[in-house]
């Protein structure tokens, strides 16, 4: 294919095209983002048993020092998977990468997260209550993969991320808010659910109250 | 080896080719630095899904892929114009172009090349950064834009025959 007429036409781009090397800031900002992490690991890595050990006792020792608060043990590691679960939503936003699949229909969803996943995530359809299902993606949170759907409440969006639980898992229950988003968590007999959304609290609080009447 | 040390050692030696690609690809040079950022942030958490020494193509397929979307979102071009996939080579550049192999490298300034070149749609840009500029194969061009090799092969061509048709006639002018 590449034929003989062709090659000057090569030789010309080789030579002359301008090639664009990677500006030094973009290089630092890509060095600092992937960064080994400087917060300690939360529950979710505990469930997969890495790091935890080599890192518990100075995250036991932040924990104490640093907040200065008999908080109750799950309290923390839940703002941690909330603070990095507010990340992903927020980069799924940024990086019009919201949904691999986009489907408002949940006999789509889930069967893509098929074989894409050691679970399967329930997948619910809340159009009628105005909670429409615009879709699902693979996110990944401390290393596992896990599946994120996406609802919609007007023009806001809802990440609803699915973490399998282990079998001393605490449930999660967990209300917060970080930087304007709202985060809430619940659990079944299977997985932890954490709901993220700019939607206000109350509204979220119907979204959440919805999802847990579907049952799986 | 921990993460960082792994992306550091296999993903960031690839980042020029990541920048220049974006660069090309969707012009503006905020918005390529923006995209692939996104993108080596994306490819760190994917990072165990890499498998192998293929980090370059896999990189690049992110990257590419990120700019796509944004040129859709922007609608500010058609990836590939309608029609152009049908194209069949009949030679309508090449023959005619056969000039003597040194004008166009005689002639053709960076500035006229980038110009030609910036000018092409972009399913033809990507190609030609890749296979050219990159000089990377057409197996792994295929990988990075997710189409088959005689796809890569017949863009490729039909890209070189349009930068020839754009930069003939201005060489021919002096």
């Amino acid at each position: 294919m590449d034929r003989q007429y062709d090659s000057d036409i090569s030789e010309l781009i080789a030579t002359r095209a301008s090639r664009h090397a990677a500006p030094a800031a973009l290089r630092n900002a890509v060095r600092r983002a992937t960064a080994a992490p400087a917060h300690p690991p939360s529950r979710v890595t505990a469930w997969l048993g890495l790091e935890w050990l080599r890192l518990s006792a100075a995250f036991a020792v932040g924990v104490l020092v640093a907040l200065l608060v008999p908080a109750t043990w799950h309290a923390v590691p839940d703002a941690t998977i909330a603070n990095e679960l507010v990340d992903s939503h927020v980069r799924s936003l940024q990086l019009a990468h919201l949904s691999d699949v986009v489907s408002t229909d949940h006999h789509t969803v889930k069967p893509w997260f098929a074989g894409k996943l050691d679970y399967s995530p329930p997948v619910h359809d809340l159009a009628p209550q105005g909670f429409p299902l615009a879709g699902g993606r693979l996110d990944v949170l401390h290393g596992r993969t896990i599946a994120a759907l996406v609802y919609k409440r007007r023009q806001h969006v809802i990440n609803v991320f699915v973490v399998p639980r282990g079998a001393d898992t605490p449930p999660a229950d967990t209300r917060l808010s970080r930087n304007g988003f709202h985060v809430q968590s619940w659990s079944d007999g299977s997985n932890s659910f954490w709901a993220v959304s700019d939607l206000n609290a109350e509204e979220l609080g119907q979204f959440v109250t919805l999802q847990q009447q579907q049952g799986d | 080896m921990m993460k960082s040390d792994r992306f550091e050692t296999i993903v960031l030696p690839h980042l020029d080719a990541a920048y220049n690609l974006a660069r090309w690809l969707v012009h503006d040079p905020h918005q390529a630095e923006d995209i692939v950022q996104e993108a080596c942030v994306r490819a760190f958490r994917f990072l165990d899904q890499l498998r192998g020494n293929h980090a370059r193509p896999w990189l690049l397929g992110i990257v590419r892929n990120a700019c796509i979307d944004h040129l859709r979102e922007r609608r500010a071009e058609q990836f590939l114009p309608d029609m152009d996939e049908d194209y069949v080579d009949t030679g309508q550049y090449g023959v005619e172009a056969h000039t003597p192999e040194s004008l166009l490298l005689q002639k053709c300034s960076t500035t006229q090349v980038d110009t030609a070149i910036a000018a092409l749609p972009a399913a033809y840009r990507e190609v030609i950064v890749l296979r050219e500029i990159e000089e990377m194969s057409y197996e792994l061009i295929a990988e990075v834009a997710g189409v088959p090799i005689g796809t890569v092969m017949s863009r490729l061509s039909r890209a070189r025959g349009m930068l020839r048709a754009a930069l003939l006639p201005l060489v021919r002018e002096n």
